[in-house]
């Protein structure tokens, strides 16, 4: 029986053991964890630590050297279209307008009505003013909020959202947030990577935090940053610097 | 009348030429003279002149429109496509940027020669010939320098594509496009190949007077005949021509880059 889109679901996400190593370097190991619908997730841990690495294996970017990541319904997809997507921690912005970076994906990922999504898309998240101007003469802001207006246009029922205010001055960086905001209220599931105690504490409802490609404590963020499990989440928590 | 006493000497037909009748006139050739001679060259309109002029412009744009259909997906594809063998496949392309004219003339002509496995086609001394011998000279440029411009932006637009389920032949349209003013220098590097170059367009072309005679073997000619100040004004007109192509193509991609903001 074929479902429509929006009553099936490709969650949960599960990982397995999964571990991933470069040479003789395992940046993962023995990775546990359920991603369930709704909510965010966030990825706390210090720089190195495998986040980036982390949220590119569940995206699928890359595969796992061990064990396994999987999508209730395979590769993420509904009627062969994947419905996961991802902002990255630079945006990548083609050579284009803002509007026609929209297109590009959109096309890209074979969604239907381009144009009106497209059009729908700016006028969702304000960027209306830009739609004409090169993506690449954006400022740092415009272009973190493109490429995240650019992931929601594929309608994802998950989004991966890589420190996506890490380059970002305070301003911005309030911007990106409210459309964090804006998706988890709309339902649309979130796993972001930080390292910003912080922004983990305003935003995530749950955090995975990661050290040294080890995931050490999976709690509620309430939980985790009344009182940490580990020493090391403690004193990441307490301010001290980790490595 | 001065100039079509120059101009005539276009159809001399150097089979039957002679070193001993080469009269050498590089002492009496006054530093004008080159100037004038383009000059005349230029605004006197000469049929048969302007008929060289715009087979030169046409084999040579033709060659590098037929390298650029061809060689740039190629390239694309060997920017993306990982294969044993792929590293010796980039040296060849790369070494045969440098690949000798005449030496690709010879080619051509032993292929479209009478008793060449192409000889039916009967191409051989027709401006046919000049076309292929030109692309085969355009488009390992084409080929070697769209692989390394289009290898870079894949490192920057890799993630992005990917996650968009653009990969391999598929990221192709996205990268040329967005290579494109880029990839509008590497066209110029080709013209500027296949313009230069007078060995394999006299092997294939025969340097036939009102046929397959252009710029640069009309220069060949006149050198060797002797009449100096018209050889170095069509190499004037030359220079010319290429500047103002050049000139055109730099502008239009700079201010294309500028409003796509890909400067």
């Amino acid at each position: 029986m074929m479902l429509p889109d929006d009553a099936s679901t490709i969650l949960p996400l599960t990982a397995h053991a999964a571990g991933y190593r470069v040479g003789e370097k395992w940046l993962l190991q023995q990775a546990n964890f359920t991603i369930q619908a709704g909510r965010l997730t966030t990825i706390l841990g210090p720089n190195g630590a495998g986040k980036s690495l982390f949220l590119r294996l569940c995206h699928g970017l890359i595969s796992p050297s061990t064990g396994s990541i999987t999508w209730s319904a395979s590769g993420g997809a509904i009627n062969g279209r994947k419905r996961h997507a991802m902002v990255f921690q630079k945006p990548v912005m083609l050579r284009r307008s803002a509007r026609a970076n929209l297109i590009h994906a959109l096309r890209a990922a074979g969604e239907p009505q381009i144009q009106a999504r497209a059009d729908e898309t700016l006028e969702r998240f304000g960027l209306n003013h830009l739609a004409a101007q090169p993506a690449r003469l954006l400022s740092g802001g415009e272009q973190q909020r493109l490429a995240l207006a650019r992931a929601w246009s594929l309608r994802p029922q998950v989004l991966f959202l890589d420190e996506p205010t890490s380059q970002l001055d305070p301003g911005a960086t309030r911007q990106i947030e409210e459309m964090i905001e804006v998706l988890k209220r709309e339902g649309v599931t979130l796993v972001m990577s930080t390292h910003d105690i912080a922004q983990a504490r305003r935003l995530a409802d749950r955090v995975l935090f990661l050290h040294k490609g080890a995931i050490i404590e999976d709690s509620t963020t309430s939980e985790f940053f009344k009182k940490p499990a580990t020493t090391t989440a403690r004193a990441f928590v307490a301010g001290d610097l980790l490595w | 009348m001065r100039l079509y006493a120059k101009i005539t000497i276009l159809n001399f037909d150097h089979r039957k030429h002679t070193s001993d009748v080469v009269n050498w006139n590089l002492y009496n050739l006054d530093a004008a003279s080159p100037f004038r001679a383009a000059m005349q060259l230029i605004l006197g309109l000469d049929p048969q002149f302007l008929q060289i002029v715009g087979l030169s412009l046409s084999v040579t744009l033709t060659a590098v429109l037929i390298a650029a259909v061809i060689g740039l997906p190629l390239g694309a594809l060997l920017a993306l496509a990982r294969f044993p063998g792929r590293s010796a496949i980039i040296v060849l392309i790369n070494a045969l940027m440098g690949l000798p004219p005449v030496v690709a003339g010879l080619v051509i002509f032993l292929l479209l020669s009478r008793s060449g496995p192409l000889g039916a086609l009967g191409w051989l001394f027709t401006p046919k010939a000049m076309i292929v011998a030109q692309s085969i000279l355009v488009l390992p440029i084409v080929i070697a320098l769209t692989r390394q411009i289009i290898e870079d932006l894949w490192a920057e637009y890799c993630e992005h594509l990917t996650s968009l389920g653009q990969t391999g032949v598929r990221a192709i349209p996205t990268l040329l496009w967005d290579a494109r003013f880029s990839l509008a220098t590497v066209l110029l590097a080709g013209f500027g190949r296949a313009s230069a170059e007078v060995g394999a367009v006299l092997i294939v072309g025969g340097n036939i007077a009102g046929y397959t005679r252009v710029m640069t073997t009309s220069i060949a000619l006149e050198t060797s005949t002797g009449d100096l100040a018209l050889a170095l004004g069509l190499g004037i007109t030359l220079l010319a021509l290429t500047l103002a192509i050049n000139a055109i193509a730099f502008g239009a991609s700079r201010i294309g880059a500028r409003l796509a903001g890909a400067s």
